[in-house]
C-alpha cells in the first residue's frame, strides 16, 4: 500500500506546506519493524500484526499497538487476456497454488489454452516476506497450509502484473490497484462450480468478493499533534478520495 | 592470509616509492613525505581492516542460528526454502544452491568461449585501431550497471526465448545464464588478454620460423604458456557470476526449486538475500538464516578468489623462471 501512502503524503503536504510527511516502501514488515524502533509514527500494513510484534512493540515502546483501518483493498487473480478462463474458485487455487496441489495445466480447469503447443500453468507470487504473500497464503490455502515451491517469485506487486501480461500462460495475484491494459482480472468464488463474484470496487466493499483485506495503518499508542491530524484527514472524504483513484476500496460507507 | 601479506608488500612498495621518487620530492619535504608514506600504508592496511570487519558482522547476526537451532543437515540437503512458513519453517538451501552452481556454470559454458576466443582475437589477430576500439567497447561492456542487465534480460531476452524455444515463461535458467555471461566476457576477456600479451614474443617468433601457423601458435604454444593467467581470468569470470545479485534476480525467475531443463525458472542465493532480507524481523531466525547463507557465498567467493590467487601466483613464478 504504499503508493496510497505516497499520494496521501503528497497531497496533504500540498495543503499543509509546514507538515512533511516521509513514506519508506519495503513492505507490512519493514513498516512495523520501524514503529518497533521508533523510525516512524505510522506503519501502514496490508496484513494484521501478529503476537510477537506487538510484544515487540509493548516492550520497546512502552505502548500498545493501535490499529486503524483506512480502507480495502481486492487481491485481484490475473491471467493473460488471450486465456479464456473468466472464473476461478478459491479451491482451484489452492490446488494451483497450495503444497500438495495436482492442478499444473490449465486443461485441468476444463480451459483449452496453449502457448507453443504447452498448457503448463506458470504461477507467479511474491517473495515470502511480502505482506501480499502472506494475505494469499491465509485467504486461499488457510493457516494450515503452506505455498508449493516453485512459483515464479516477484519483488514487488506491480512486478507480478507486469509479467503476467507478458506471459500467456500465467497466473498471478496482487492487489486491484495494479491492474493494467493487458492482463485480466478474473472472477473469484469460494468453491468450484459457485458463481464468480467480481473483484470490483462495490463487491470489495460489502465483502462478497472473497480475497478483500482492510489496510490498516498501526501506531505506538494514540497519536498527538500533527501526526494525528494527518491520520484523521486520512480517513477524511477528501483522504479517502485518493484510496478510490488508486484503485482501492474506501472505507467511508462501512463506518 | 595470503591477501593481508600482499597488501602489506603493497603498502611498503607505497612507501618505499615516496621516499624516493623524485617527482614527489619536488613537491614534498622530508616530513611531508613521511606522512605520504604512513598515509598509503595505513590504505593498504584498511582493506584487511574492512574485510574481517564484514566477515565478523556478517558471522555476528549469523552466529545464534549457525551455533544454536540450526540443523546444518536440513540446511545442505533439504531443497525446501519456506522461511516464512506458519506450519514449520524450513531453511534448505539445496534448491538456492543448485541454482547457484547451475546458472554460474551455464554462463561459463558460455562466457568461456566467447571471452577466451575475443581475448585471442585482440591480443593476437588484430592491430592498430581495430584493436583499441574493441578494448574500449569492451571496457564500456564492463562499465554497464547490474540493473541494467537486469532489465535488459527482461525486457529483450525474455520475450526472445519465449518466441525462439516456446518455453513457458521467459525468465529462467537460460536467461540468468546468458546475462551472466555478457557480465563476465569483459573481464575475462581483459584479464585473458593480459595474460597472453605476457607470453614473450620470442615463443611466437620461434613457433612461426618452426613453419607452424598461426593457429598453431595460440593452439599449440600460447594456450599452454599462458595457461595459468587464462585460468585466472576464467576464474574471476566465475567470482563475478556467483556474486552477482540484481541482474539474477530479474533474469532467473526467481523460483524454489531443482531446475530439470534450461528453460526451468531458478533461484540462487544471491537474489534470496536481496529479496527477502528488507521484510524480514530484525534478528528473527528468517534474518539470521538469509546471514548464514551471506557466510556461504562469503566462503564459495573465498575459495574461487583463493584458487585465483594462488593461479596467479604460479604465473608470477613461471615468469620469473
Amino acid at each position: 500500500m504504499v503508493n496510497v501512502a505516497q499520494a496521501w503524503a503528497e497531497r496533504y503536504h500540498a495543503k499543509n506546506r509546514d507538515v512533511s510527511v516521509q513514506v519508506l516502501g519495503g513492505g507490512s514488515g519493514v513498516g512495523i519493524a520501524s514503529l518497533t524502533d521508533g523510525n516512524c509514527d505510522m506503519a501502514n500494513s496490508s496484513r494484521d500484526i501478529n503476537e510477537k510484534e506487538a510484544l515487540a512493540i509493548r516492550e520497546k515502546r512502552g505502548k500498545e499497538p493501535v490499529e486503524h483501518v483506512v480502507g480495502f483493498d481486492a487481491l485481484a487473480v490475473y491471467v493473460h487476456p488471450d486465456n479464456p478462463i473468466e472464473s476461478i474458485s478459491l479451491e482451484e487455487l489452492a490446488g494451483i497454488y497450495g503444497e500438495g496441489g495436482v492442478i499444473t495445466r490449465w486443461s485441468q480447469l476444463g480451459i483449452r489454452h496453449q502457448s507453443h503447443g504447452c498448457d503448463e500453468i506458470v504461477r507467479l507470487g511474491r517473495q515470502n516476506s511480502s505482506g501480499t504473500y502472506t494475505y494469499f497464503r491465509e485467504a486461499v490455502l488457510g493457516k494450515k497450509r503452506d505455498f508449493k515451491l516453485g512459483s515464479v517469485d516477484r519483488s514487488g506487486s506491480k512486478d507480478v502484473v507486469a509479467l503476467v501480461s507478458r506471459t500467456p500462460l500465467a497466473i498471478g495475484y496482487s492487489g486491484m490497484g495494479y491492474a493494467v491494459p493487458g492482463v485480466k482480472m478474473l472472477e473469484v468464488s469460494v468453491r468450484k462450480g459457485e458463481r464468480g463474484v467480481a473483484p470490483t470496487v462495490a463487491n470489495a466493499r460489502n465483502r462478497s468478493y472473497p480475497l478483500t483485506r482492510a489496510l490498516q495503518i498501526y501506531t505506538a499508542g494514540e497519536l498527538s499533534g500533527p501526526a494525528a491530524d494527518f491520520l484523521q484527514w486520512i480517513v477524511s472524504p477528501e483522504g479517502q478520495q485518493i484510496v478510490v483513484e488508486l484503485g482501492y476500496v474506501p472505507m467511508r460507507e462501512l463506518e | 592470509m595470503e591477501d593481508s601479506r600482499r597488501e602489506r608488500d603493497g603498502a611498503e612498495g607505497g612507501a618505499g616509492q615516496a621516499d624516493s621518487a623524485p617527482w614527489l620530492c619536488r613537491f614534498l619535504g622530508p616530513a611531508e613525505s613521511m606522512v605520504a608514506g604512513v598515509v598509503v600504508r595505513l590504505c593498504g592496511y584498511s582493506a584487511i581492516l574492512f574485510v574481517f570487519a564484514i566477515l565478523f558482522f556478517v558471522l555476528r547476526e549469523a552466529a545464534p542460528m549457525l551455533f544454536g537451532g540450526m540443523d546444518l543437515v536440513e540446511f545442505i540437503s533439504s531443497p525446501d526454502w519456506r522461511p516464512s512458513s506458519e506450519v514449520r519453517p524450513q531453511y534448505g538451501i539445496l534448491a538456492l544452491l543448485v541454482g547457484t552452481l547451475s546458472v554460474t556454470g551455464l554462463a561459463m559454458a558460455l562466457a568461456v568461449p566467447l571471452g577466451l576466443g575475443a581475448a585471442v582475437y585482440i591480443s593476437e589477430f588484430c592491430t592498430g585501431k581495430v584493436k583499441e576500439t574493441l578494448k574500449i567497447v569492451i571496457e564500456l561492456l564492463a562499465a554497464i550497471p547490474s540493473v541494467v542487465w537486469g532489465f535488459i534480460s527482461y525486457m529483450v531476452l525474455a520475450p526472445l526465448i519465449v518466441d525462439l524455444t516456446g518455453a513457458p515463461v521467459g525468465v529462467n535458467l537460460l536467461n540468468g545464464g546468458a546475462v551472466l555471461a555478457l557480465m563476465s566476457v569483459p573481464i575475462i576477456v581483459s584479464v585473458g588478454e593480459d595474460a597472453l600479451k605476457a607470453v614473450p614474443d620470442s615463443y611466437r617468433e620461434a613457433a612461426l620460423s618452426l613453419g607452424a601457423s598461426r593457429w598453431e601458435v595460440v593452439y599449440r604454444v600460447l594456450f599452454p604458456a599462458a595457461k595459468n593467467g587464462l585460468l585466472a581470468a576464467v576464474l574471476l569470470g566465475v567470482g563475478r557470476a556467483i556474486g552477482e545479485t540484481m541482474a539474477v534476480l530479474m533474469a532467473t525467475g526467481h523460483a524454489v526449486q531443482i531446475p530439470r531443463g534450461l528453460l526451468d525458472p531458478i533461484c540462487t542465493l544471491t537474489a534470496t538475500i536481496a529479496a527477502e532480507l528488507g521484510e524480514t524481523v530484525y534478528g528473527g531466525p528468517h534474518y539470521r538464516m538469509l546471514f548464514v547463507i551471506g557466510l556461504v557465498l562469503f566462503t564459495i567467493t573465498f575459495f574461487v578468489n583463493l584458487i585465483a590467487d594462488i593461479v596467479v601466483k604460479g604465473i608470477r613464478n613461471d615468469q620469473r623462471a
